[in-house]
């Protein structure tokens, strides 16, 4: 399909880390089913060190994508390191996507977040990353423009 | 690898019998039907000849066809002719929810321009109800259009019963046709409806090429101004191969009609079945009575319609989604919407269409990938039929 990149395509046919982690350390959603994406992201944490992630997605190939892009990039870094990471690291990282998906590599930025925050909420811990980090922002936040198109 | 096509909503592939008779209107008879001289006359002829085809598929007078360059110019033409034909009369204007967007922006562009429009909503079924039709008739109403069927559910709507409430209260009717077309028989005087849109690509014909049935006596300024073609309704050299190709297509619609109504409903009934029976939580939008025979939209819950296309489309399916992610829009289908469904749902909604071409080796092939497909999808998913949405 000529909209996605080789690298996306194959993140999309392939992806990497599916799943969810039994008796994880950290789970995270973001997004829902209404706006047409969903992701959820489990962590395995040691030391401050994510050793493991896995996530589940609902969404588009792009949202699939970038999800299993965003558990590769993140194992091995510690929480700092996580947080720090932004959708656009992600989109770097997938060789870009096309414009009105570009929303979807915000949805493995959040869920990484989320994931985080609930780790650090269940010990007690406070991130840097997460000063300004709200759990209840919605989606509608960061939404993309509507366009309506028809080809019939 | 294997090439299955099942967009036959969207568009058609030309029949073969279609393009042998448009082919010699491209080279050796060029000539332009305005012109005096012989080849001038024989594209005219063709004109003719064609015009006749067309009107023979719904049962109208030839007069009564005017050639325009697609179905969205006909849906265009039919809502701002009226709108200015009528305006002395009244500004209300009564359409459906599930029209297609050559009608619904052009009454948002006609709103903008001081006219009123009343959206009427439909059953679960895709369908509108007529006494709220009725109920929705004011003393400024001037035009009623509803689509004949939809093109993304199939829902057939009762067309007579509609113009007969319009013609009751002296009101013009306006149907949409483009899906109906050549899938449905169409009487356009025992229907009563005063104009129809048509368009050629969906039934085989070329594409670039539409028409408009206007009954006679139906008085609608022109559109296209410069020139005396289409009766001095529709000016512009007409667009002669594509005319042929489109009387072609009407005739060979019409021989046959009854065969391919059967065809199409058995390969659609069959291809449900197969895929309600070998996959657990797939919907049917939209109710089976009244339904377009080559028509199958379907849910499959718990994923997401783009992905299931792209996947599909790895494999040579064809297919098209109401999902919101669906290409550059990201807004989900407003027909599915008006039918009910809830917007989740429609993310993961598929539309097949069947056509002529369409085999029971095409289906089962796409049977066959869909299992795969789906059971892949709804293992990355994190929603499930466990764990609800």
């Amino acid at each position: 399909m000529a909209m996605y990149n080789d690298k996306v395509m194959d993140l999309f046919m392939n992806p990497q880390n599916v799943g969810e982690i039994e008796n994880a350390d950290g789970v995270g959603t973001y997004g829902s089913p209404v706006c047409g994406d969903m992701m959820k992201m489990s962590l395995k944490i040691e030391n401050n060190v994510i050793v493991d992630a896995k996530f589940k997605t609902f969404g588009c190939g792009s949202a699939i994508a970038s999800s299993s892009m965003a558990t590769e990039m993140i194992i091995g870094k510690t929480i700092d390191e996580a947080l720090n990471i932004t959708n656009k690291d992600v989109l770097k990282e997938l060789g870009g996507l096309p414009g009105p998906k570009i929303h979807c590599s915000v949805l493995s930025e959040q869920a990484i977040k989320a994931a985080i925050y609930d780790y650090a909420q269940k010990h007690g811990l406070e991130f840097e990353g997460l000063k300004d980090y709200d759990p209840n922002a919605s989606e509608d936040d960061h939404l993309h423009e509507h366009d309506e198109e028809d080809g019939e | 690898m294997q090439k299955v096509y099942l967009d036959y909503s969207a568009t058609t592939p030309v029949k073969k019998e279609v393009l042998d008779e448009m082919i010699p209107y491209f080279t050796e008879k060029f000539g332009n039907p305005s012109s005096l001289y012989e080849i001038g006359a024989d594209s005219k002829e063709a004109i003719t000849k064609a015009r006749g085809q067309v009107a023979g598929l719904i049962g109208a007078g030839e007069k009564e066809i005017i050639f325009t360059s697609c179905g969205s110019e006909s849906d265009n033409w039919a809502l701002i002719g009226t709108a200015e034909a009528k305006k002395d009369k009244g500004n209300h204007i009564i359409t459906t929810a599930i029209e297609h967007h050559a009608v619904l922006h052009t009454c948002k562009y006609l709103e903008k321009h001081g006219f009123e429009v009343t959206y009427l909503g439909v059953d679960e079924d895709g369908r509108i109800n007529l006494s709220e039709l009725e109920a929705a008739i004011t003393d400024k109403t001037i035009l009623i259009s509803i689509m004949f069927i939809n093109n993304e559910m199939g829902a057939i709507q009762p067309i007579k019963e509609a113009a007969a409430i319009a013609k009751k209260h002296g009101i013009w009717f306006h149907t949409d046709a483009v899906q109906a077309l050549g899938n449905v028989e169409i009487d356009v005087k025992e229907l009563g409806v005063d104009m129809m849109s048509m368009s050629a690509h969906k039934i085989y014909g070329p594409k670039g090429i539409g028409a408009m049935y206007l009954r006679k006596g139906v008085v609608l300024p022109g559109f296209i101004h410069g020139g005396a073609q289409e009766f001095k309704k529709r000016a512009g050299t007409e667009s002669v191969p594509n005319i042929v190709g489109f009387g072609k297509a009407a005739e060979l619609a019409k021989e046959n009609l009854s065969e391919h109504i059967a065809r199409l409903s058995e390969l659609r009934d069959y291809f449900i079945k197969e895929v309600t029976t070998k996959i657990p939580d797939v919907d049917v939008n939209g109710g089976m009575k009244y339904r377009h025979p080559g028509n199958v939209n379907l849910t499959f819950n718990f994923i997401e319609g783009e992905s299931l296309l792209i996947l599909l489309d790895m494999k040579g399916i064809c297919i098209s989604t109401g999902s919101a992610c669906s290409s550059a829009s990201l807004v989900p289908s407003h027909v599915l919407s008006a039918l009910g469904v809830p917007v989740e749902k429609i993310h993961g909604s598929l539309r097949f269409s069947i056509g002529d071409f369409t085999t029971k080796e095409d289906l089962d092939y796409t049977v066959e990938n869909l299992i795969e497909i789906v059971a892949k999808l709804r293992t990355i998913s994190s929603v499930s039929s466990e764990k609800g949405w």
